[in-house]
């Protein structure tokens, strides 16, 4: 078989940073689902940047994260608010490496999969919003030091959700829609 | 709902017709001097500017009322939890401590607090002018090409413009999805169960998510057949030549960084805060 490069960015992987980007932008600014505790809601879309990371690997993933978060923050406040769009874009990116090892393209996507890319992404988002996110929050604007390591764990929790339960079912779901390498027996020949 | 991204919608004035390169230069020149500072008196400078560049720009309050009352919900709530959480980091930062009256124990007000956190939402709000301006009157397809001009490798950029020309498609798109399943019984709101309502939005997503990858393959297909991507460089139709105002408008841009800059340095001993309080 042949062996997938990460960071490879054929016309392919450009046109999925793209169209990604702006379904990404469409989901972070309409499909957010309220979880009752006021101004978190679990953004959806994070499932749907964690698949086409694990579609299309880790530059896809990072663009795609990074220009969808940075797009719908203009759109909606005018400007952006640069630590958490940075944040965005490393969570994509280290979601993306799971691409090397998955083969969901080919339509397998088996319970070892799962986990392995539930293992990453869980680590995705665990240094996005409990590392990076806080500390340029600090560097940036000087933002209270338990405030914003608060604020990344209750958006670390939230995007791990989305990204594991949405990601997931679309991963198992679009692996099903593939046909598998040799799924086609020979009938006996009479 | 919105289906443009941006508002934009050309007049002819000095802004608009300054080239995305430029406005782009200035943004983030701008950007960076007042994420950096935190001396209120340089960015109310920097604020007051951009309002005039606003106002040059002949832009109608009309397109900017929605993200404005976004932007002020969002200060307010900064602002309070920044107080809720840490009622005297301004202290901290300062060094000193002047209170002005306390609710409990722990929640102290002093001069300190105050200057600190009003200072942190007029550095974002600051930038909030620039912002629009730029988004409102930049042409899209040729902020991709100034991208590219300032260094972006154009594959990066490409996916930009991409992500923008379908930005309205798909949200056409998720228009006629959602409609189609709720003509069919699902239910977004707060009706239904948290469970249920994952699965429903799943139900829209799918659907999308299917039709944008079949969208996908299209694309590049289409792509790969001109040779996209054969070459390192490549020409932009929308990019324009700079002008003489193009110059003046960088030089400006660079000013305003560099001032930023020296405020630190020169006035205020190298610390990104300005201390009236020693």
């Amino acid at each position: 078989m042949e062996k997938k490069k990460l960071f490879d960015f054929k016309t392919r992987t450009i046109v999925a940073t793209g169209l990604g980007a702006a379904l990404f932008t469409v989901m972070f600014m309409y499909l957010k689902v309220p979880t009752g505790i006021p101004e978190t809601e679990i953004q959806t879309a994070y499932g749907v940047g964690g698949f086409f990371a694990a579609l299309f690997g880790p530059i896809a993933g990072c663009l795609i994260q990074f220009i969808g978060h940075a797009l719908s923050d203009s759109v909606q406040y005018g400007s952006v608010w640069w630590s958490w769009v940075i944040a965005s874009g490393i969570a994509g990116l280290i979601v993306g490496l799971s691409y090397g090892k998955l083969r969901v393209e080919e339509g397998i996507f088996g319970k070892k999969d799962i986990i392995y890319f539930n293992v990453m992404q869980l680590i995705a988002n665990a240094i996005a919003w409990i590392i990076v996110a806080p500390v340029l929050d600090i560097v940036i604007y000087s933002e209270p030091v338990n405030l914003v390591f608060t604020q990344g764990i209750v958006a670390a929790i939230s995007n791990a959700i989305s990204t594991g339960v949405i990601g997931t079912i679309l991963l198992v779901l679009y692996s099903k829609t593939r046909s598998q390498k040799g799924s086609l027996t020979k009938e006996s020949e009479e | 709902m919105k289906t443009k991204l941006f508002d934009y919608i050309e007049r002819d004035n000095l802004i608009f017709r300054l080239s995305g390169l430029t406005k782009l230069i200035c943004f983030i020149c701008m950007t960076f001097s007042v994420m950096f500072s935190y001396d209120i008196r340089y960015i109310l400078f920097v604020t007051v500017l951009s309002c005039v560049f606003f106002w040059m720009s002949e832009l109608k309050f009309k397109q900017i009322k929605v993200m404005l009352i976004y932007v002020a919900i969002f200060l307010l709530l900064n602002f309070i939890l920044t107080y809720l959480f840490s009622p005297v980091y301004g202290t901290e930062i300062y060094g000193t401590s002047h209170e002005l009256f306390r609710f409990s124990k722990r929640y102290v007000v002093t001069q300190e607090q105050l200057l600190y956190q009003i200072t942190k939402i007029s550095k974002y709000a600051s930038m909030v002018p620039m912002g629009m301006l730029f988004l409102l009157t930049t042409n899209p397809s040729e902020f991709a090409a100034s991208l590219n001009r300032i260094g972006v490798s154009y594959k990066g950029t490409y996916a930009l413009s991409l992500t923008l020309r379908y930005f309205p498609d798909i949200i056409r798109e998720y228009n006629d999805i959602a409609l189609a399943q709720q003509s069919r019984g699902l239910d977004f709101s707060k009706k239904e169960k948290f469970g249920q309502r994952v699965k429903n939005v799943v139900a829209v997503m799918v659907p999308l998510i299917l039709s944008t990858l079949d969208r996908i393959d299209l694309i590049s297909n289409a792509m790969d057949l001109r040779s996209f991507g054969k070459h390192k460089k490549r020409t932009w139709y929308v990019a324009e030549p700079l002008r003489k105002s193009d110059y003046i408008a960088i030089a400006v841009g660079i000013l305003i960084l560099a001032g930023s800059l020296l405020m630190t340095f020169l006035v205020n001993g190298g610390s990104r805060f300005w201390n009236p309080f020693i």
